[in-house]
């Protein structure tokens, strides 16, 4: 039998591993992953909580809103890192450095 | 008074009148080749006052609940959409001749500068999680790509990248933070929130998760205000960002997260009784806030010391200023927000000013060092009295219109009884003389060791700084207005 604490477990470990992706990775992409693990692990959250308690659906329509945001956010973070690349040839963080000089 | 939907419309029309606005500007963008250049930003001008002229045609209407609960209109909400749109408008001005700007194709420039807006409104107003998450999305990913709008220029591209990283990681805690919310309390919805907090009483709340979603959520507003800890991204994105994009960011956003700051803390995480709050959880949060506070202006002030280059500087002045902005959260009183409101609205005009002045001189100098700046004063003395007024304006010496945001939000802490937390601001304030006289002394002092041909300076950007020079020194004067407008601005819809 899956519980709602088995769900919430989940999204606490993917919430984890994208926090420690995020701080770990140098190459842009590798962190990107990261962001998404954290708003899917908060989604996971959303349809958990939705649908074994008995509050009707707004937490499945904001799951589908944060679904829509996240291939947006994506889509605007890779064009950036593609313009990084074309700028400097190369999408490892440690290179962007210039403004902190 | 909870409206649905088509009786929302009518309270609605600044929003639908900037949405038009960013459509009918990217159609002429795309339809009108030859004169784009030219309608555009008149476009973007006559959207923004449409939507303005919407907004004061709603004052003194009662407070409601707009699509369900989705938005709130009360004095709160008038007083931001008119701060941003006005915000709007002055950046919109000051990025016509800007040769950091000219250089690239200005049409989605305009109706990026729209959608933040409308973002913007929205945030301030929202009173959903649902709600406050999307629009709080839409400012940041059209920031992100405003920040970056110099594709060819390395270091607007690495401020994106900072950017963008930095705030995904943020919104996406604050949501993992706003589902624990919902599964906590079964709703969306702010006041149904507090409700179900209230009525599990204090006791029932499980403390550990309050304090964990506090703890996130403040991730997300913080990010928008530049609160410490969350302000890592602020000085290379203000460095590398535009000129004008980065007035625009530092005021109008900021304003926008302090907004949903107040309205998230005061409407869905505590009770009203007496015209004071109290905070929901049995966590003394006033004093996470005072904590928040010193170390954000502490921190600002004291990494502005050594900046040498102006924009870096003024990115950390602002992350000090968002200290002081805190001040008056921590109160929670209606007099603290009434303090925020008059702080925010007299920063408008002195830090764009500033920034102005210095799109102004990169427009002839190509240069943010302050070095570069000295004996500006022989070169064009007007440039420099004004920058002189804005920065004694930021220190808040009282002449400027600084002082008067100082003196309400050091009062508000003052009538609580906080003296020594006053006393860490106005110790702060002192350090921050320090960094803006530095600009000063270059400017009127010191001598120029590269060039004395006098400044070049568009009638458009003259005309603009005096009009953002005038609310500097005669705010002080006709002040009645300004008090009364920000004490009936106080009013938060309540829910019923």
């Amino acid at each position: 039998m899956i519980t709602l604490q088995h769900y919430l477990l989940l999204s606490a470990a993917l919430f984890s591993l994208g926090i420690f992706g995020v701080l770990t990775r140098k190459n842009a992409v590798n962190v990107l992953m990261g962001i998404e693990l954290i708003l899917n692990s908060a989604n996971i959250n959303l349809i958990a909580f939705s649908r074994y308690s008995s509050h009707g659906l707004d937490g499945q329509m904001f799951a589908v809103f944060v679904i829509v945001v996240a291939a947006a956010e994506v889509a605007v973070a890779l064009a950036i890192v593609l313009t990084m690349y074309r700028l400097l040839k190369t999408v490892s963080l440690d290179r962007a450095d210039t403004l902190r000089r | 008074m909870i409206l649905d939907n088509v009786h929302s419309l009518k309270f609605f029309l600044p929003e639908l009148a900037l949405t038009v606005g960013i459509l009918v500007v990217i159609l002429c963008d795309i339809a009108l080749k030859g004169l784009r250049n030219r309608l555009n930003p008149l476009l973007t001008l006559f959207t923004l006052l449409l939507a303005a002229y919407y907004t004061l045609q709603l004052n003194g209407v009662a407070s409601a609940s707009l699509f369900h609960g989705m938005l709130a209109i009360d004095g709160f909400a008038q007083f931001f959409k008119l701060f941003l749109l006005l915000a709007a408008v002055l950046v919109v001005l000051a990025s016509l001749h800007s040769t950091e700007l000219a250089s690239v194709h200005q049409g989605e420039f305009f109706a990026l500068l729209l959608a933040v807006t409308l973002g913007m409104v929205l945030l301030a107003n929202s009173t959903n999680l649902a709600m406050l998450y999307l629009s709080l999305e839409l400012v940041s990913l059209t920031s992100y790509i405003m920040v970056g709008y110099l594709k060819t220029d390395r270091l607007s591209n690495e401020a994106s990248l900072k950017y963008i990283l930095f705030g995904a990681v943020s919104t996406g805690s604050m949501l993992y933070g706003l589902s624990l919310i919902y599964g906590m309390t079964g709703s969306l919805n702010l006041y149904t929130i507090r409700d179900a907090f209230l009525s599990q009483g204090l006791e029932g709340i499980n403390q550990f998760t309050i304090l964990l979603i506090l703890v996130l959520a403040m991730a997300g507003f913080g990010f928008k205000t530049a609160v410490v800890p969350f302000h890592f991204w602020c000085p290379d994105v203000y460095a590398g960002a535009p000129t004008p994009v980065t007035a625009f960011l530092s005021v109008a956003p900021k304003a926008a997260g302090f907004a949903v700051l107040l309205r998230f803390f005061f409407s869905g995480m505590s009770q009203t009784g007496g015209g004071r709050w109290s905070a929901i959880g049995g966590i003394n949060w006033p004093l996470v806030l005072i904590g928040l506070s010193v170390l954000t202006m502490t921190l600002g002030n004291v990494a502005a010391l050594t900046q040498n280059n102006l924009k870096r500087m003024l990115a950390y002045s602002s992350i000090a200023h968002a200290g002081y902005i805190l001040m008056g959260v921590v109160v929670l009183t209606g007099e603290g927000v009434k303090a925020i409101l008059v702080y925010l609205f007299v920063y408008l005009f002195m830090n764009l000013g500033a920034f102005l002045v210095v799109t102004i001189i990169y427009n002839s100098d190509q240069t943010f060092e302050i070095e570069d700046y000295n004996g500006m004063f022989k070169r064009s003395p007007f440039v420099a009295v004004a920058m002189a007024i804005f920065m004694l304006s930021l220190i808040g010496i009282p002449p400027f219109s600084g002082f008067m945001g100082k003196l309400y939000v050091f009062g508000s802490v003052i009538d609580k009884g906080l003296y020594w937390f006053a006393a860490v601001g106005a110790l702060n304030a002192a350090v921050a003389a320090f960094y803006y006289m530095r600009v000063l002394k270059a400017m009127l002092i010191e001598d120029s060791k590269r060039t004395a041909a006098p400044l070049q300076i568009s009638f458009l950007n003259q005309a603009l700084l005096v009009a953002l020079l005038l609310p500097n020194i005669l705010l002080v004067i006709f002040w009645t207005p300004i008090d009364r407008w920000t004490a009936a601005s106080v009013r938060l819809f309540g829910g019923v």
